[in-house]
């Protein structure tokens, strides 16, 4: 009776090391991994594979359930942290420019383009219906967003609001609104492509229609070009992030209907995920449209300029996300 | 319990198989834990956006503009909504205050690490899952026609109740991003049961006594000690004197004890030679 058992033995040999690895992961867990010196980081793994024989041998010898329990539970924290390490954050962000971004983009070709023509169908309707009718008019742009700029409205009052800013304090407030508005349509075009991509595409569709429409008013007064000019400073990046966006929801729907040659399951965590990083990258885009829409365009006010600038922008976006890359990847 | 017990009948227990050889072995959260957990983050989310809302009122009527505070409401506001899940499941434990509270956190599917882009993909999904049948359900007060609104609910509850449709536990977001929330309950290393107590007067049993039970029984005691509830320990006791045929009368506790000890060193003896006695009933 009084011999060693297994039990005995296994904790009087180990339980310091396990102890010591449950120390440096509650550190790890609950501050940053920059806490850990080099020395502790290292020791995780030496310290992860003991804890994992320490296991076998319990689970083959050791009759005291807690005993197991507690080894099991260290052992998956541990293995979570070992395997699930991450790389610092600056080179994670770096590798998402450099080539997680374009990657998706590129991948994402054929969606996007389908995304585009939805929002052109959306805007070429709208504006053959709102010059048909300019009635139709307040079915596509909520009253809210069109701020006076409707079919009723003077020509002058319709140019002016094109010019630039008029020092108006509640400008900013409003590009952060457009920003936050856009952002949570990506969102939604995004999410909304699960439920087979038709909503998506209706959301497109209807955004594309909102902006067909005020062209319509527009180019009824003769201001039609002007309009384009005042639009896409900022409208390539925010047409091009919108149409990246639903792209995202489009391959996600269309791995969910049709996977493929993978399982439905496979299919779709790898479209989700390629999708996810092209949604990242369409927040940034809006934040670069929100900027353009807020400083640029009211500091600019000449066609001309604005004009080239939205062509600078489209080469720009063009050439990162669709310049081909030979580099083999990773 | 312990794994190997657990493992049988328990339908979400799922085989996790390290690159070392070793079966972990997972417990998915199950759809109660989960609701739990939304809805701790969702009582989060709410109060911090009060607070911010209340901020912003006051900072909007000291300054007399909308201007800043504004916007730094509505940034506010974007990233509560769409953010404070995705931050925290970004971060080394993976969970957020919810998840952490009921011992989940999220993994990877196919093991290995959890990404940034899963976490943003499962996340962003809850606007189908939540936000699109919540503005559903309260559109209703700006005149949606019923049948309208009961399809759309119909359709987008599919999204919301997708969790209970599948073995797995996984919402549309987790489909999406290929990603599992699991149980990774923290454990303290308890005191060995049967370690030596120098106060305690060992008892003698003999090879009959402790042969009368097996491991199922063991580990049934060593919850019942570890709980250490008097009435539950007298009766066990009371059972265990009977079924050895044990007639000394002392404290149960102490009997347990030592009974414990007697009956773990027997069983743990046949394991090495290659025999695990999984019950009373087994008698090869």
């Amino acid at each position: 009776m009084t011999a060693t058992t297994p039990a005995r033995a296994l904790r009087r040999e180990r339980e310091a090391d396990w102890l010591r690895l449950e120390e440096l992961l509650d550190r790890l867990e609950r501050r940053s991994a920059r806490r850990l010196s080099d020395e502790e980081l290292l020791a995780i793994p030496v310290l992860y594979r003991a804890a994992l024989s320490s296991l076998s041998v319990a689970r083959a010898t050791v009759l005291d359930a807690a005993l197991v329990d507690y080894l099991e539970a260290l052992s998956t924290r541990a293995y979570l942290v070992v395997y699930g390490a991450r790389a610092s954050l600056a080179s994670r962000i770096g590798r998402f420019f450099a080539e997680d971004w374009p990657r998706a983009a590129r991948a994402l070709g054929p969606e996007t383009l389908a995304a585009g023509g939805f929002i052109l169908a959306g805007a070429v309707a709208a504006y053959l219906m709102v010059r048909s009718d300019a009635v139709w008019f307040y079915g596509f742009v909520p009253t809210g967003l069109a701020g006076g700029r409707d079919p009723v409205a003077s020509t002058d009052r319709l140019r002016e609001a094109l010019g630039g800013a008029k020092g108006t304090e509640g400008l900013p407030f409003f590009a952060g609104y457009l920003f936050t508005h856009n952002a949570q349509v990506a969102i939604l075009s995004f999410a909304l492509g699960f439920a087979l991509c038709l909503p998506t595409a209706f959301l497109l569709a209807y955004s594309g229609g909102t902006m067909g429409a005020l062209m319509a008013v527009y180019a009824e007064r003769g201001l039609g070009l002007d309009f384009g000019a005042w639009l896409l400073v900022h409208g390539v990046t925010e047409l091009l992030a919108v149409s990246l966006a639903g792209a995202a929801g489009f391959h996600i729907g269309r791995a969910v209907a049709s996977p493929g040659r993978l399982g439905r399951l496979d299919a779709a965590a790898l479209a989700g995920r390629r999708a996810a990083t092209l949604l990242a990258g369409t927040f940034i885009m809006l934040i670069c449209a929100g900027l353009l829409e807020g400083i640029v365009r009211q500091t600019v006010t000449d066609t001309r300029w604005r004009y080239a600038i939205a062509g600078a922008t489209a080469l720009f976006w063009a050439v990162y996300l669709y310049r081909p890359r030979w580099r083999s990847g990773t | 319990m312990s794994g190997a017990s657990a493992a049988r009948g328990d339908r979400l227990w799922r085989s996790l198989v390290t690159p070392e050889g070793v079966d972990l072995g997972l417990r998915l959260g199950g759809a109660g834990e989960r609701a739990a957990a939304f809805l701790i983050d969702s009582i989060v989310v709410l109060a911090a956006l009060a607070a911010l809302s209340l901020l912003a009122v006051f900072a909007i009527r000291a300054t007399g503009t909308i201007g800043v505070p504004g916007i730094l409401w509505l940034l506010g506001y974007f990233l509560l909504r769409n953010f404070y899940f995705v931050l925290f499941e970004m971060r080394p434990r993976a969970a957020t205050p919810g998840k952490r509270a009921l011992g989940l956190r999220v993994v990877s599917r196919v093991g290995g690490r959890l990404t940034a882009d899963a976490v943003l993909a499962r996340n962003v999904m809850r606007e189908l899952e939540i936000f699109v049948p919540l503005s559903l359900l309260f559109s209703e007060f700006s005149g949606l026609d019923g049948w309208v609104l009961a399809a759309g609910l119909s359709w987008t509850g599919v999204f919301t109740l997708f969790p209970l449709f599948n073995r797995d536990r996984m919402r549309a977001g987790d489909f999406v991003a290929g990603t599992w929330v699991v149980r990774v309950p923290r454990r303290v290393l308890l005191p060995d049961l049967a370690a030596d107590r120098p106060d305690a007067a060992p008892l003698a049993f003999t090879r009959a006594q402790v042969d009368a039970y097996g491991v199922k029984e063991l580990q049934l005691l060593e919850q019942v000690l570890r709980a250490h509830d008097p009435t539950t320990l007298a009766a066990v006791a009371d059972r265990i004197r009977r079924r050895i045929g044990w007639s000394d009368r002392e404290e149960d506790g102490a009997f347990l004890d030592a009974y414990y000890a007697a009956l773990r060193d027997r069983l743990e003896r046949r394991l090495l030679f290659g025999h695990r006695r999984a019950d009373k009933f087994d008698r090869a």
